[in-house]
């Protein structure tokens, strides 16, 4: 009897994983196709903004790195900003030019680059930023970044890279979280960072800028 | 007697309360006799009243060094910087940027909403940015991103003109953004912005 549960609950887990890697590999897949698809001058237009080499740019608002991102994150905050799950006046009116078609070629060429960080930021507290980030603040129920964004802070699948980010878009985005994103409802997976930022001071949160906008 | 000694006196208290700094101090006449003696622009020069300071320091430098190209800045810029050091550059700057700006307001009135439009929300569909991601809401300007509000409507038309021209190309991004641009939006964008008050001069 228990021989064949085991054995009934390891063909399940088996079906499972197979399901889950082969999903993953036709994501893929899908991206990949989509790639070369996007016109040369929209992309050209992101960069007017976020930079020649989508490295960011501090104007009178900050534009974010894009280079080096996450494919998977960029595109859910396009599909984001179409669905208007994400509230931003500035990309609001970009999204009235981009096609749900455009968005994984998009995502693909920011990803590709790989610029040096803009870098600019202070520097006082960047020792207790990479100690937050490597270890979390346990006592403030933080997680370490790192589990998640990874010990480079590279990111990986839907979670964002990090390293490099422009030290006030960091530091405007984890103040303003769920003002500005996860305005569709608690399935939004923005949703994940919402305790952490609640738990973070603002002296916390520049610390991690600091040292997160100096990573390459 | 009485009354010249007062225009007199009357004068020195406005030179004391025109700034920080003493008129006398910086050679601010060798700017103001182009730039209007109020520093609110002249024909061709522009307004620097109320200017990013640091945008002024930039544009000194890039005269300095012939980077700035266009064909006024060739013809008097070029000249003007020559024999400018940089604590005199910066301090004019300073000077300049705490003055209050007014607008020029000389643009054309039928042409403003289309060039709000454009300012604030760009053209998404055909790729053309929204100024206001970098000028700001009010085209104020911010470090070294420019006041653009109320400036002259002819020199907002001429530098987006120039830009497109390919003068002036290490002004990234600006001249792709002018490339972007119709001259009928350009018209439109520089009516628009010719007419945006400026009576806050904060940094």
């Amino acid at each position: 009897m228990k021989t064949s549960l085991w054995r009934a609950a390891l063909r399940k887990s088996l079906a499972v994983c197979f399901a889950v890697t082969a999903g993953g590999a036709l994501a893929e897949s899908r991206h990949v196709r989509a790639a070369g698809g996007v016109p040369e001058a929209k992309f050209e237009y992101c960069t007017t903004c976020h930079g020649p080499s989508a490295q960011g740019f501090r104007g009178y608002y900050v534009m974010p790195r894009l280079a080096g991102q996450q494919t998977l994150y960029l595109e859910n905050q396009l599909h984001a900003f179409l669905e208007q799950r994400r509230l931003n006046a500035v990309m609001a009116n970009v999204a009235h030019g981009i096609t749900t078609e455009m968005i994984p070629g998009l995502a693909e060429r920011m990803h590709a680059l790989n610029p040096p960080p803009v870098g600019g930021a202070p520097t006082a507290d960047v020792a207790l930023g990479r100690e937050i980030f490597t270890n979390g603040l346990p006592d403030q129920n933080v997680p370490a970044c790192s589990a998640c964004h990874g010990p480079d802070a590279k990111g990986q699948r839907e979670i964002p890279r990090l390293a490099g980010q422009l030290y006030w878009y960091m530091t405007y985005t984890l103040s303003i979280w769920s003002k500005e994103r996860g305005q569709g409802g608690r399935q939004d997976i923005s949703w994940i960072m919402r305790p952490t930022v609640e738990n973070l001071t603002t002296k916390q949160i520049q610390a991690i800028a600091e040292y997160v906008s100096a990573l390459k | 007697m009485r009354p010249i000694v007062t225009n007199l006196a009357a004068v020195a208290l406005a030179l004391v309360a025109v700034g920080p700094v003493l008129a006398d101090e910086l050679p601010i006449r060798n700017c103001t006799w182009c730039h209007g003696t109020s520093a609110q622009g002249l024909t061709v020069a522009p307004r620097l009243a109320g200017q990013r300071e640091d945008y002024v320091v930039h544009q000194l430098q890039s005269f300095a060094a012939h980077k700035r190209d266009d064909f006024l800045a060739e013809k008097y810029m070029w000249s003007a910087t020559a024999n400018l050091d940089p604590d005199t550059a910066r301090n004019l700057a300073a000077y300049f940027s705490s003055l209050t700006p007014r607008a020029a307001g000389d643009g054309e009135s039928e042409l403003v909403a289309e060039g709000r439009a454009i300012f604030e929300n760009g053209v998404p569909t055909e790729n053309i940015a929204a100024c206001q991601a970098c000028h700001g809401p009010e085209g104020q300007g911010v470090r070294e991103i420019p006041r653009l509000g109320g400036l002259s409507y002819n020199y907002l038309k001429q530098r987006l003109e120039q830009w497109n021209e390919g003068h002036d190309a290490l002004a990234a991004p600006m001249p792709k953004v002018a490339k972007s641009l119709s001259p009928n939006r350009i018209a439109a964008l520089a009516s628009f912005l010719s007419f945006v008050g400026g009576e806050t001069a904060e940094k």
